[in-house]
């Protein structure tokens, strides 16, 4: 870091500042206005300081529900969020390290076009093959189901390449070492590229589980049971409200909740998906 | 403990280019075998047909009277050290050792009585917990020799082992190597282009050039009766002095006057006044440079015909056309512009055919 004397190191403090107040203070509004009274709320007089209703709001979401369209508890829906997420960033990295394995250390026929039309699938994602997606899914009867949710979202051109790339950068020695060490192809994977890959997992992880977590599109279209819907979905049929007034501060608790996660799977993971960036270790 | 032999062993890639062209030699049990050659001579591809990372289009590899043409490296019973060394990078330095020991099944007692004993032959013990990136390139170069013996394998084979070193290191290393070999007494190929580490390591050394094995022999033996002129200028520094006779206008008498190319040592010119010794080869030079290396002198000379040409060399290490190196012991020479003659008794010349491909006495 280069030090900076005088006014300038002020003038930089006041833009950082400026900036975490532009990205915190919405987040911060959603906090207080989920510890407010919804009638204050709805009358446009809610304070900017935290109200008395944490408690009561925050149990009312988890366990209960509110009384609009959807009521089923946010406990739940975080739960089915959950699940989806963490089988989309395993099962994506699960199947594209095998199949990177596949494309940088085996030779077989039609290697090189299998490699490309895994490469062309970066070019459809969900929404443009969204119709066949649930015909398919459809009539394997995986609608409503935790499989639904997120086979169709596992395999990844994205991560294959990533590793891809990262395992052509391993010396070929360490294969050579390998074969003279006994070790065939399964145990070369298991007993060194993997440890070796253990940041860019980590790294993808990161990115894979947010990505699955924020899931809007798929899981509205194939879940119609409300047990099954996912977090983010539910916020968008909980503001919706047919004759009743819309629950506001449960709203927003749902949104403070689903921050959560993300938030704690960064933090947990930062330094070695930091290192995953930046750092090669061979 | 066993002996290897190569027969008729080719290797051509798909594309056609024939990497080695038939290379055929034995190396005893126990004898310490170097390939050495200027790079892209195809050694290193031998080495690693042997090692069985490298298939072989025809010829037969045979280690310890098993022919291995078929068989996987690992069931081979040889190791292998890397120019990178190729240390896992993850594993400490005990599990680096102990890893294709726990590979082949062997009982835990058995792979710690091996690991701690090469670890200590190695002055590695303080560092068993180690990963490779808190050591020194010497120390990797250690643990990967110690990957090695740790197998107790039937063959030891060297891929330029030395290379990423530095210089002192080198030499230390160089001197471990051969004493840990004798020791040992296993079988060993070693891959270099350096030929110091060459004539100091090797018992059999095999010349080899462009897929060819241009000489094979004891270290001594090559460096006094080189087989062509390529063996000639490779082997020894600095390099041999190769002049055509009738360029040079040198007049050889008696059997070997036909000779199309002769071959003079540096050490073995030396300066004087009067003529040739009898039968032997006097040059009249200019002095283009002198470099003084303490204990002894090397003189440039230009040969006087030539004299006013800028010399040019055509070939890294070679000596430019027209150019004569004289070495001569001490710190003392003549001085850079002077005409000196340096000769050269008659038994001290290599003599070849013109092409260089034949040695004449």
């Amino acid at each position: 870091m280069v030090e900076q004397e005088g006014i300038r190191r002020y003038v930089a403090h006041v833009i950082l500042w400026t900036g975490i107040i532009i990205v915190a203070f919405p987040v911060y509004l959603a906090f207080v206005a989920s510890t407010q009274d919804n009638a204050a709320i709805a009358n446009g007089q809610m304070s900017l300081l935290p109200g008395g209703h944490f408690l009561e709001t925050y149990y009312q979401t988890i366990f209960v529900g509110t009384s609009g369209s959807t009521r089923e508890p946010v406990g739940n829906m975080m739960f089915n969020s959950m699940v989806m997420a963490l089988l989309i960033a395993i099962g994506k990295i699960a199947i594209s390290i095998i199949s990177a394995y596949a494309v940088v250390y085996f030779r077989f026929p039609f290697r090189m076009p299998i490699f490309w039309i895994i490469f062309i699938t970066l070019m459809l994602p969900v929404e443009v093959r969204i119709y066949p997606t649930y015909k398919i899914v459809a009539d394997l009867h995986l609608l409503d189901s935790y499989a639904g949710l997120s086979l169709p979202l596992i395999a990844s051109a994205t991560a294959t390449l990533l590793f891809r790339q990262f395992f052509m950068t391993v010396p070929d020695e360490l294969l050579e070492a390998s074969r003279i060490d006994g070790a065939g192809p399964f145990r070369f994977f298991w007993d060194t590229l993997l440890p070796l890959s253990r940041t860019n997992m980590a790294a993808l992880f990161v990115i894979l589980f947010i990505l699955g977590w924020n899931q809007y599109l798929w899981p509205l279209l194939i879940t119609t049971r409300d047990d099954m819907q996912t977090i983010q979905v539910g916020i968008r049929k909980m503001i919706t409200t047919s004759d009743a007034l819309t629950e506001w501060p449960m709203v927003m608790a749902t949104a403070v909740l689903a921050m959560l996660p993300p938030v704690f799977v960064v933090v947990v993971m930062q330094k070695l998906f930091v290192r995953g960036l930046v750092e090669t270790e061979k | 403990m066993a002996n290897v032999a190569l027969r008729n062993v080719k290797k051509a890639y798909p594309n056609g280019f024939e990497a080695i062209k038939g290379v055929e030699f034995e190396v005893g049990d126990g004898q310490f075998c170097v390939l050495v050659g200027p790079s892209g001579c195809g050694k290193s591809t031998l080495l690693r047909m042997v090692a069985g990372l490298e298939t072989i289009s025809s010829g037969e590899i045979d280690i310890g009277g098993r022919v291995v043409n078929q068989v996987e490296p690992a069931d081979r019973d040889i190791a292998m050290v890397f120019q990178n060394y190729a240390l896992y990078p993850h594993m400490s330095v005990y599990n680096n050792m102990a890893y294709g020991l726990r590979n082949r099944g062997m009982a835990k007692p058995e792979v710690d009585t091996r690991v701690q004993e090469a670890a200590r032959v190695l002055e590695l013990s303080a560092m068993l917990d180690r990963k490779p990136r808190q050591l020194s390139g010497g120390q990797r170069q250690r643990v990967a020799m110690g990957r090695a013996i740790v197998r107790q394998p039937k063959v030891f084979l060297f891929d330029e082992p030395l290379s990423n070193l530095d210089a002192k290191l080198r030499i230390a290393m160089r001197v471990e190597i051969r004493k840990l070999q004798r020791r040992l007494s296993t079988t060993s190929i070693y891959v270099t282009h350096d030929q110091l580490e060459a004539m100091t390591l090797a018992d059999i050394l095999v010349v080899m050039s462009a897929g060819q094995v241009e000489q094979i022999g004891n270290p001594l033996e090559i460096y006094q009766k080189p087989a062509t002129t390529f063996v000639a200028a490779f082997i020894g520094a600095p390099p041999m002095n190769l002049l055509s006779p009738r360029d040079s206008g040198i007049k050889l008498g008696g059997p070997g006057s036909e000779a199309g190319m002769v071959g003079i040592r540096p050490e073995d010119l030396a300066i004087a006044d009067g003529a040739a010794p009898d039968g032997g080869v006097a040059l009249d030079l200019t002095v283009e440079a002198i470099e003084r290396v303490g204990a002894e002198t090397y003189i440039y000379g230009l040969r006087a015909q030539q004299a006013g040409q800028s010399a040019v060399s055509s070939k890294p290490g070679e000596l430019p056309p027209g150019e004569v190196l004289v070495r001569i012991p001490g710190q003392e020479g003549p001085a850079i512009g002077q005409k000196i003659r340096a000769v050269a008794p008659r038994e001290k010349l290599h003599l070849f055919t013109a092409d260089g491909r034949k040695r004449l006495n």
